[in-house]
């Protein structure tokens, strides 16, 4: 499905602010896999993203997804397959048009003359009815209105409304409050398992990263450190997780926002 | 003044600014929509007048539209050639376009800066001629900007609501959003410049049929001037949809016209409408910046004074 190959990213090379950000980093996803990355500050979690999405070309290895190599596609073809959340609710959305006509644009539909029909407006109430906030009343309202857990559960339609081969989410529920967060959080799990959307998703929150997905990446340095699946992460804890970290990267994780969440 | 005085006055007012809302049409697009601020738009009207100004001559009234309007895309396709594909600044992108099409304006002219139409077959004198024995045979002016404004008004709307519209939007209302979406930012820049400037074309070119006269000095301002029209027109009907914002957007350029052409009327120097144009851009810009500082400003000044007040950001 998603086949990183000895993938590489060293930003600002030749300068003293050289930050080997990837390094000689190879992944395998199967379809259907759902996969929780989590990681030390810099570890290169994001920057894992951006080479997958293709916000920059890597500097060595390649990247094949559906069995076609992406290595050198720009950012907005990738796109087409890939859908993408950021932490920050107000990337994923145009504040100015209304949620219809956000939906519109991530349906993609038609030729680029086409205009939104009747079909196409039930087809959107329906979706967003789904997400239990109201916004099906609200399609005519510009996104600018709403509020930062409602924007996000927007941006996951969106992202999902044609259903992509891989979805990237990048700590998608961290900026949100806890209740919101766990909205979010199943509505995720719920369009991901209705659509088998193979999905990588970075979290801070170790138990989540155990209860969610059948598969735990942690990364350090650049590199995956600890690759768990099946049975063996199926009786883990989250002092099972720390401990293993502590074997794979020889050092003791220090993301703060890790240690700080429950 | 007599009623007379004031009608003749609306009319002309209602004129310039019927056929400079084309111009204020294309920055809804360019500027509002796309957020680009394309400061080739003083050649490029004057290239459309130019332009149409030839055609027109050479005995073919009804095709100097669309040889203006596609002189329009053409420059509003190097425009955004420039700032797509050729790393030049945006801003930057227009001023040089701007600049290039002085010399290519005057070339059109055939090297003249002064193109004479007064004894020309223009779609004024078309639209006279087809008027004329019908009540409205002295407006023919009006119908042909009203006829114009209606058309692009319509396609205007209708554009901007096709999916290459939502995505031209969104490019400007939200980069962040669309340089991780599958939207071709190259593309819709391209599309929106080309389609802003054709109507920026489409505008010079009436405006200098309608005067009978095509000169290099048409456009000099015009970006100005339709930047002010537009802020007026965002002010009077601001929020809603694009059909109602576009119809403010003809509405600010009626507005402008009309207080421009007022204080004409009370010996206001011609020269000075494009010092009335800046301040009201500068005023509607402005304006909402400085009233967001204000209590931090008033703050600061109580604090070399003394007197504490609170407030501000």
């Amino acid at each position: 499905m998603l086949k990183l190959s000895h993938i590489s990213k060293t930003f600002n090379p030749g300068t003293v602010n050289e930050k080997k950000a990837l390094t000689d980093l190879s992944l395998h996803l199967r379809q259907g896999d759902f996969v929780t990355i989590i990681g030390s500050n810099g570890a290169g979690k994001s920057t894992l993203f951006n080479a997958v999405a293709g916000s920059f070309f890597t500097d060595a290895g390649s990247i094949e997804l559906g069995g076609r190599d992406i290595t050198f596609q720009p950012e907005f073809k990738r796109a087409r397959v890939i859908g993408r959340l950021f932490q920050d609710p107000m990337r994923g959305s145009a504040p100015g048009m209304t949620i219809e006509e956000n939906l519109a644009l991530a349906a993609g539909s038609g030729g680029w003359f086409s205009h939104m029909t009747k079909r196409d407006r039930e087809r959107f109430r329906d979706r967003l009815a789904l997400l239990e906030m109201g916004l099906e009343d609200r399609m005519r309202q510009p996104v600018g209105l709403l509020s930062g857990g409602q924007r996000q559960a927007l941006t996951l339609l969106m992202a999902t409304m044609v259903p992509p081969q891989l979805l990237l989410l990048d700590e998608h529920t961290a900026a949100l409050d806890p209740g919101t967060a766990e909205k979010v959080l199943k509505i995720t799990r719920q369009i991901v398992e209705e659509n088998r959307i193979t999905t990588m998703m970075v979290t801070h929150n170790m138990k989540q990263a155990l209860d969610l997905g059948n598969r735990t990446l942690m990364m350090d340095s650049g590199k995956i450190v600890l690759d768990v699946s099946g049975e063996e992460r199926a009786g883990m804890t989250v002092d099972d997780l720390l401990e293993r970290f502590r074997a794979g990267a020889g050092k003791v994780l220090d993301n703060d926002r890790i240690l700080l969440s429950d | 003044m007599d009623l007379s005085t004031v009608l003749s006055l609306g009319q002309t007012a209602l004129e310039l600014g019927l056929i400079c809302a084309l111009t204020v049409l294309a920055l809804f697009l360019s500027y509002s929509m796309l957020n680009v601020c394309d400061l080739s738009t003083d050649g490029c009207f004057t290239l459309g007048a130019t332009v149409g100004a030839v055609v027109a001559l050479a005995g073919h009234p009804l095709l100097s539209i669309p040889a203006a309007m596609a002189a329009g895309i053409c420059s509003g396709f190097v425009t955004a050639l420039l700032q797509t594909r050729m790393g030049v600044d945006s801003l930057l992108a227009g001023i040089i376009v701007n600049t290039a099409l002085y010399s290519i304006n005057i070339a059109v002219m055939g090297g003249s800066s002064l193109l004479n139409m007064n004894k020309t077959d223009t779609v004024f004198t078309m639209m006279k001629d087809l008027l004329s024995g019908t009540p409205l045979a002295g407006q023919y002016k009006l119908v042909v900007a009203l006829i114009a404004v209606a058309a692009v008004v319509a396609i205007l709307v209708l554009f901007l609501n096709t999916r290459l519209g939502l995505s031209i939007r969104a490019t400007g209302d939200n980069p962040d959003m669309v340089r991780a979406s599958s939207i071709n930012t190259v593309f819709t820049t391209t599309v929106g410049l080309c389609v802003a400037n054709a109507f920026t074309g489409l505008s010079g070119c009436l405006l200098a049929q309608s005067q009978k006269s095509a000169e290099i000095n048409i456009g000099t301002g015009m970006v100005t001037i339709a930047l002010a029209s537009l802020l007026i027109g965002r002010t009077i009907l601001g929020k809603g949809s694009i059909l109602r914002r576009a119809v403010g957007v003809v509405l600010g350029s009626f507005v402008f016209r009309l207080v421009y052409t007022i204080a004409l009327r009370f010996n206001m120097p011609a020269f000075m409408l494009k010092l009335v144009s800046s301040v009201i851009v500068i005023a509607a810009i402005s304006g909402p910046y400085l009233k967001r500082r204000w209590p931090m400003i008033r703050r600061r000044l109580a604090h070399g004074s003394g007197r504490a007040v609170k407030g501000g950001r």
